[in-house]
């Protein structure tokens, strides 16, 4: 918006405290972000297996050392978040949910519920 | 496009320091926005040691303290003092609100004062609300009707539908929520924000008024609705307890809805 008279902007980001509401909604852009770029990064890997077994033993050694783990840990972690609070707003735009207090709970068992089920991913993958 | 840092000629600086009086019991320091726009430099923040012995218990006291006792020049909105007004909504402690209903006990340490965020400021804690009165305006908040009024009688409703009205009437205009919310930040010239949307709402809820469709024609657009992404933030702040994010998805609904 253009601003009359040289007129200064009032701080918004810099001064204000977002509720947790707020930070999931960030978080979801972020995560969705985050799931095309792993995604991407998935595609280069499949092209590895198919390049033969020299290539696909690198990437295996990319993807077993602990720095790959934990990108494997936060791609599992932001496709769980991305669908959790993906089926919030899928309930969100059928019209329910939208009290306060149900919206800041629904906020907290999105994250237990990306959180539990990363862990349950990566124990069956390890067992 | 969202810019997520302020403009060089809107950036923050460091401002004064006023001492609270000799003597002085329960201090606490009071960081107000401050513009001058006759000097034309950037924004300061200037802090106050005021003594809450001697200032009512709301945010609203601590500055008109301020403005009788140690600075006549402080500029801000208000009137009621009692939350029906809405002329004091300002930033307080990170987040929107109404100065004179927000209690000085409610808020840790310091208390920051700023104006409403994302907005053009005309004066310390004064933004210039043009737009948003504009953009109000614009959804036509009166009823409109096609048919005669009854000649020996008011246009009548049940209890039901004027119960359809509750959560929507009582709004006061602080616009709180819309300079709350992220997406209005980024959007405001094109998404109508919180506030003026819970007013579409009220008057396509309204069982009087006879436009419902030409205002849901209005609405359909990707940018004056559909920029609503459920952020919450307006319910969150709204001084009077109001939900603009589910009047807003009820219009969404609605608008689906009518696709049959």
């Amino acid at each position: 918006m253009a601003l009359e008279d040289n007129r200064p902007l009032s701080p918004h980001l810099q001064v204000y405290r977002l509720p947790l509401t707020a930070v999931l909604s960030v978080a979801h852009r972020l995560t969705g972000l985050a799931i095309v770029l792993g995604t991407v990064l998935l595609v280069l890997a499949l092209f590895t297996v198919a390049a033969g077994p020299q290539a696909y033993a690198t990437t295996y050694m990319l993807l077993d050392s602990w720095a790959g783990r934990l990108l494997l840990i936060a791609f599992t972690f932001a496709l769980y978040f991305h669908l959790c609070n993906g089926l919030r707003h899928l309930v969100w735009d059928m019209g329910y949910g939208f009290e306060l207090e149900t919206a800041d709970r629904s906020a907290l068992l999105t994250l237990a519920g990306a959180a539990v089920l990363t862990v349950v991913t990566w124990l069956v993958a390890l067992l | 496009m969202a810019k997520f840092t302020l403009p060089a000629n809107s950036v923050v600086k460091t401002g004064l320091k006023y001492e609270a009086a000799d003597g002085a019991k329960r201090v606490r320091n009071v960081v107000v926005y401050r513009y001058d726009p006759d000097t034309g430099e950037n924004p300061r923040t200037d802090t106050y040691a005021i003594d809450l012995d001697k200032c009512g218990p709301m945010v609203l006291d601590a500055l008109i303290t301020i403005k009788n006792e140690v600075d006549a020049g402080l500029t801000f909105r208000r009137s009621c003092r009692e939350g029906i007004c809405g002329s004091c909504a300002m930033n307080i402690d990170g987040g929107n609100t109404l100065a004179c209903t927000k209690a000085i006990d409610d808020i840790k340490g310091d208390i920051r004062v700023y104006p409403l965020p994302h907005m053009p400021v005309v004066k310390d804690l004064v933004p210039d609300l043009t737009n948003f009165y504009a953009q109000h305006a614009s959804i036509e908040p009166w009823i409109k009707t096609s048919t005669a009024t009854p000649p020996d009688r008011e246009r009548l409703q049940s209890k039901e539908e004027r119960g359809r009205l509750d959560g929507l009437y009582e709004c006061i205009m602080c616009a709180c929520c819309s300079t709350s919310c992220p997406s209005y930040w980024w959007n405001s010239d094109r998404y109508l924000g919180p506030a003026t949307l819970l007013a579409a709402y009220r008057w396509v809820a309204d069982s009087r008024d006879e436009a419902t469709g030409e205002r849901l024609d209005e609405l359909e657009d990707p940018f004056k609705l559909y920029r609503c992404h459920t952020i919450m933030n307006c319910a969150q702040v709204c001084p009077k307890s109001l939900n603009p994010a589910k009047a807003i998805a009820e219009l969404k609904k609605l608008l689906v809805l009518r696709r049959g």
